[in-house]
């Protein structure tokens, strides 16, 4: 009895434990290859324990011209996609004018456009305008799907905020800069800073509108992975991913610990 | 930007709220005399704090004016007026502690002192030792308090309370109305009192205001409000009255009118009846009917319904031949007490009713009553 009542009482761990281990098992099988000193071109099998990578992560040609211009194409888009979107946001969420409505639909369209058609259809659009296919025509793309993500989170915590405080902060002699700046502000940020992670990421990530609006000098992290799948994936790739992961949970741990601490106080 | 400092009477001149089709608001004319208490009584919904928002400059009114002193603040914004709130939901910052709470409104004003005086006001509310803490983690009397001392700190020309005590317990409620009708005569300030508890408004304030459905009833002090209303609704919503429908029988003599109830021959003081009305409401408080015949020339026959003993009194429910129950409040001063079933006899004197127009319903203000 004491084992069976032992598993039933922790059953809701173990099932927890099992979907993070699933969540977790991919990330982990890239970890544990980034030692890997593969036999041939793939980084398939196992062959014996390396450092190698670790040591030289631009040791494969392009690898990190590559890296380099998703993470400014990342920051810059992302940046730029949190301004515009929270502004949208905000107006969204605290005013009334014509056309809310159908800005409130429109800002869902890009997220359900399939990106094969997005990305198809920028390309005519950037072509049209002259706009050369390569990194600005990926900014500008990534950008645009970016703020669509960032409004949503904005806007989710925009409505959770009292706008009475917009009016208390006013009533105590507050100028509309400052009750933006002290009150607005601090109280959306969680919701600016999640919208700007998720557009960081998905904006590192991106391939197929990408790819459509690339030039062979403007290949992005992805780009370069998937051309290299083709050959043979060089380790630094899994090296690079591993250290992407970590700082992703870095972020995610950070924000947790802060917002606790926001909870606790003194 | 700086409040510009005004100071002087607040007057409203036909001020007016209109919300698409319905009017929170109508057209009000008010003066407030500065560094006065004043009440803005009435049930919930009656534009309570449609009013205070207009005068807070957090609402546009549709029409009038409003001003402080000489100064018209009409068209100002609400960071620009020296008025200050004590919202009905308190919000308070979450994101800041309660002493930078307090502050917020010295900074935005430049002071220099604002911790010191953050700190004294909220010693004035015994919350100092919570300055620390964020808002979310005080209880719903303490984040009352805690913006109370926000607004006060300011020292503003007119200070609006919505409702400022509703979430304290009876204890900390008197304890605070003690300190808050103290805090206004000690720093002079104008203080505009929202509330729905009508003996809040009158152990107060200096003013009131009963307010329903938009419109101000009737304006005076606690006293005159209370012996004179001026309509059913004020009888009913401040205090409790007994209203009888009464036939004026012929004109006054010696200051008393002489009326007609199911036969019974009454009289009222003159100065109450309503013009030359025919039929009027006779309207009596019932702690000034009387058990017996002690209590003046006015006497109605009836059988006691209902005893209940509160302590420093009895309140009686007294049923009259026509089926209407008169309530009877007596002072438990050791005299015998009435039994259920027992026939009475209750007695006023005329000056104790009032009278009132006979148009109204007699039940206007009774379910709202705070
Ligand atoms: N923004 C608004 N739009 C439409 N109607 C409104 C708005 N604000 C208030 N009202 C209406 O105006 C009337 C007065 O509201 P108000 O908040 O002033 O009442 P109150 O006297 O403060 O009541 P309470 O004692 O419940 O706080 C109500 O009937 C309310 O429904
Ligand atoms: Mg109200």
């Amino acid at each position: 009895m004491g084992v069976l009542s032992w598993i039933r009482r922790h059953l809701l761990a173990f099932a927890a434990l099992a979907v993070l281990a699933l969540l977790l098992v991919p990330n982990v099988v890239v970890a544990v290859f980034s030692f890997n000193d593969p036999v041939g071109k793939f980084n398939y099998n196992w062959a014996k324990f390396s450092t190698d990578a670790w040591a030289h992560p631009c040791g494969s040609p392009g690898i990190c011209e590559s890296l380099g211009l998703s993470l400014r194409i990342g920051v810059t888009a992302s940046l730029v996609a949190t301004v515009l979107g929270t502004m949208v946001a905000l107006a969204l969420g605290r005013y009334q004018f014509r056309g809310r409505a159908a800005t409130n639909l429109l800002i869902f369209v890009p997220m359900a456009t399939p990106e094969v058609v997005m990305g198809s259809s920028l390309l005519t659009l950037f072509l049209m305008l002259g706009i050369p296919s390569g990194a600005l025509a990926i900014l500008i793309a990534h950008i645009m799907f970016c703020v669509s993500f960032v409004v949503v989170a904005v806007k989710a915590r925009v409505a959770t905020l009292d706008p009475r405080l917009e009016e208390a902060a006013a009533d105590l002699g507050a100028t509309p800069a400052q009750t933006f700046l002290r009150v607005t502000l601090p109280l959306a940020a969680p919701g600016i800073a999640a919208g700007a992670l998720l557009a960081f990421s998905l904006s590192f990530d991106d391939y197929i509108i990408t790819n459509f609006n690339a030039s062979p000098s403007s290949i992005t992290f992805p780009m370069f992975v998937w051309g290299a799948a083709q050959r043979g994936v060089p380790v630094q790739v899994n090296v690079i991913g591993t250290v992407v992961f970590l700082a992703a949970l870095l972020f995610v741990i950070a924000g947790q610990v802060l917002s606790n601490r926001r909870q606790r106080a003194v | 930007m700086a409040a510009t400092r005004t100071s002087g009477d607040l007057r409203l001149a036909g001020l007016t709220k209109e919300f698409d089709t319905f009017t929170a608001v109508h057209p009000m004319d008010l003066v407030i005399p500065e560094g006065s208490f004043f009440a803005l009584l009435g049930p919930s919904g009656c534009g309570k704090t449609t009013t205070l928002r207009m005068v807070a400059g957090l609402e546009q009114p549709t029409a009038g004016r409003i001003h402080i002193g000489d100064t018209e603040i009409t068209d100002t914004k609400a960071h620009q007026r020296n008025v200050n709130t004590v919202f009905q939901s308190y919000a308070l910052f979450p994101h800041m502690n309660v002493l930078e709470n307090v502050e917020f409104g010295l900074r935005r004003r430049g002071d220099k002192n604002a911790t010191v005086k953050a700190k004294e006001a909220l010693e004035l509310v015994q919350l100092g030792e919570v300055a620390k803490k964020k808002p979310a983690q005080l209880s719903g009397g303490m984040q009352q308090r805690v913006a109370l001392a926000r607004a006060v700190v300011n020292r503003p020309d007119v200070l609006l309370l919505d409702e400022p005590l509703g979430a304290l317990d009876l204890k900390l409620r008197r304890q605070m109305q003690i300190e808050l009708k103290r805090i206004q005569q000690e720093v002079g300030l104008t203080f505009i009192h929202v509330t729905h508890d009508q003996e809040e408004a009158m152990t107060m304030a200096d003013t009131i205001a009963v307010m329903n459905a938009g419109r101000i009833e009737q304006l005076g002090d606690p006293a005159t409000l209370y012996e004179h209303p001026a309509s059913t609704f004020v009888a009913n919503f401040l205090g409790q009255s007994n209203l009888l429908k009464v036939t004026v029988t012929g004109p006054a003599r010696n200051g008393e009118v002489p009326v007609t109830a199911y036969d019974t021959a009454l009289t009222v003081a003159a100065d109450h009846v309503p013009g030359d009305a025919k039929e009027v409401w006779l309207g009596v408080r019932p702690e000034k009917l009387r058990m017996g015949e002690h209590g003046g020339p006015n006497r109605l026959h009836g059988t006691v319904s209902d005893v209940s003993f509160t302590g420093v009194a009895t309140q009686y429910l007294v049923r009259m031949p026509w089926g209407k129950e008169l309530t009877v409040v007596q002072q438990n001063d050791g005299s015998g007490r009435a039994r259920p079933g027992e026939d009475v006899t209750i007695s006023w004197a005329a000056e104790h009713g009032f009278a009132l127009d006979a148009a109204q319903a007699a039940d206007a203000g009774v379910e709202e009553e705070g």
